[in-house]
């Protein structure tokens, strides 16, 4: 159990540093840029008390909020995702992830995109909804999202895929 | 009575959800408008403390650039003085009237966006060093922005490529005003806007800062004309401008104090 709080907890701090400091400086093609710390999200232990689980998504988004000076955009596309996750978890993984102890490692590799794919789709479409906020942009808008989620789910696949193999 | 509290228990996730969600939209709407986001911002003394930490490793990789760029500077505020000594055309750059007017405070980049639709800085001056809200920043090559928050060491700039940012600027070879706008399209160019048709444009035509607000003082070197276009009311041009400075590339910039601000203020207060 201790295990588990530390290694979130670290996922945490060093997810939110990286991304302020590394990749929000990526800019490439002047505008893409992944948002990797949703990966604290996706990858939270499935049995968890959904209350907690929320206000750390909330918690997870103002950190990011207070560095980039997005007044509360990452925090309100965390929160969402976070209420949202249970219901892309049926999606994407069937009725069965309740009731086994699943572990995103060795699920299958088309499972696990489904699932990744579905909550970055979801988490950029708010945050540059929210941040743009006008509907005269809604080109802007789309573009932005599906350019950054194709970059944020590439590398948030290649971080579970390299990580995984650690713990094995 | 019941009701109401199994109620709550029963949707505490989803009602937790809606108060979570409706604090972020708080704190979004503040910071849409200016003067108003105090609390989430970088320029508090936690996120200012990690940007400095990084930014000290940072400066290093930028240093052989950053000693060009005062090299041209040096080189051509000399030749200034040297001009204005042999009392040849008395160039004016930074400061065109009293030098007692304003003052400069020099300042480093910790933190510099340029993709999001509202783009902050942090610098390293805050209340400690005297600065405070609506000094105005600017490089040797061009302005940055308003400073529109501060913490006792540090201070969050409003850049200019932000659509929150109006700033007001002119025509350098006649008096014509407008606002300096952003259209989130390219952290290169700017739009000016509410240029009366009257004015003579022409592609290439240099921008400079207007003497109107207390913020800048006149004559700041901002872009040149790109292209221009009639509003669809037909009385005002939008001209699309390309900045001087490189905003995705800043390190040292200098803050403008405007020693004036408060007569001027008072002053025009009691016109109103």
């Amino acid at each position: 159990m201790n295990n588990i709080v530390s290694v979130n907890i670290t996922r945490f701090i060093v997810l939110v540093l990286i991304q302020v400091l590394v990749l929000n400086n990526i800019n490439f093609l002047g505008y893409i840029n992944p948002y990797i710390y949703i990966l604290f999200i996706i990858l939270f232990p499935i049995k968890n008390n959904r209350l907690l689980f929320i206000f750390l998504g909330f918690l997870l988004g103002l950190a990011v909020d207070l560095f980039l000076d997005s007044g509360g955009v990452h925090a309100a596309a965390c929160v969402s995702i976070a209420y949202a996750r249970p219901v892309i978890l049926k999606f994407a993984f069937g009725m069965s992830y309740e009731h086994q102890t699943m572990r995103f490692g060795s699920t299958e590799f088309g499972q696990r995109f489904t699932y990744f794919s579905i909550i970055t789709l979801i988490h950029h479409l708010i945050l540059f909804s929210l941040e743009i906020f006008n509907t005269s942009k809604i080109i802007l808008i789309l573009k932005k999202s599906l350019f950054s989620s194709i970059f944020t789910i590439l590398l948030c696949l290649l971080i579970t895929i390299l990580f995984s193999k650690k713990n094995k | 009575m019941q009701q109401i509290i199994n109620f709550l228990i029963r949707n505490k996730t989803f009602l937790l959800f809606l108060l979570l969600f409706s604090i972020s939209l708080t704190l979004i709407f503040q910071s849409h408008s200016y003067h108003k986001s105090k609390f989430i911002n970088s320029a508090n003394f936690f996120t200012g403390g990690i940007y400095q930490s990084v930014n000290n490793i940072k400066q290093y990789f930028s240093l052989k650039k950053e000693n060009k760029t005062l090299l041209e500077e040096n080189n051509r505020l000399k030749s200034i003085l040297f001009n204005s000594e042999t009392g040849a055309s008395k160039q004016t750059y930074l400061v065109e009237n009293n030098s007692d007017n304003y003052k400069l405070i020099p300042a480093q980049v910790y933190k510099n966006s340029y993709s999001a639709t509202n783009n902050y800085l942090t610098i390293n001056k805050g209340i400690k060093d005297s600065v405070s809200q609506d000094f105005g920043v600017i490089t040797s090559k061009g302005i940055i922005g308003i400073i529109d928050n501060t913490s006792n060491n540090y201070a969050r700039v409003m850049s200019i490529l932000n659509t929150n940012s109006r700033i007001n600027v002119q025509l350098k070879k006649t008096n014509h005003f407008g606002t300096l706008i952003w259209d989130t399209e390219s952290p290169t160019h700017v739009n000016l806007i509410d240029v009366p048709k009257l004015a003579p444009v022409t592609a290439g035509d240099t921008i400079i800062t207007g003497g109107r607000s207390t913020i800048f003082p006149k004559g700041i070197p901002v872009g040149e004309v790109v292209s221009f276009k009639l509003d669809e009311t037909e009385n005002y041009y939008n001209i699309k401008i390309k900045l001087f400075n490189d905003m995705t590339n800043v390190g040292h910039v200098y803050i403008i104090e405007n020693l004036d601000t408060e007569e001027i203020s008072i002053l025009n207060n009691q016109d109103e």
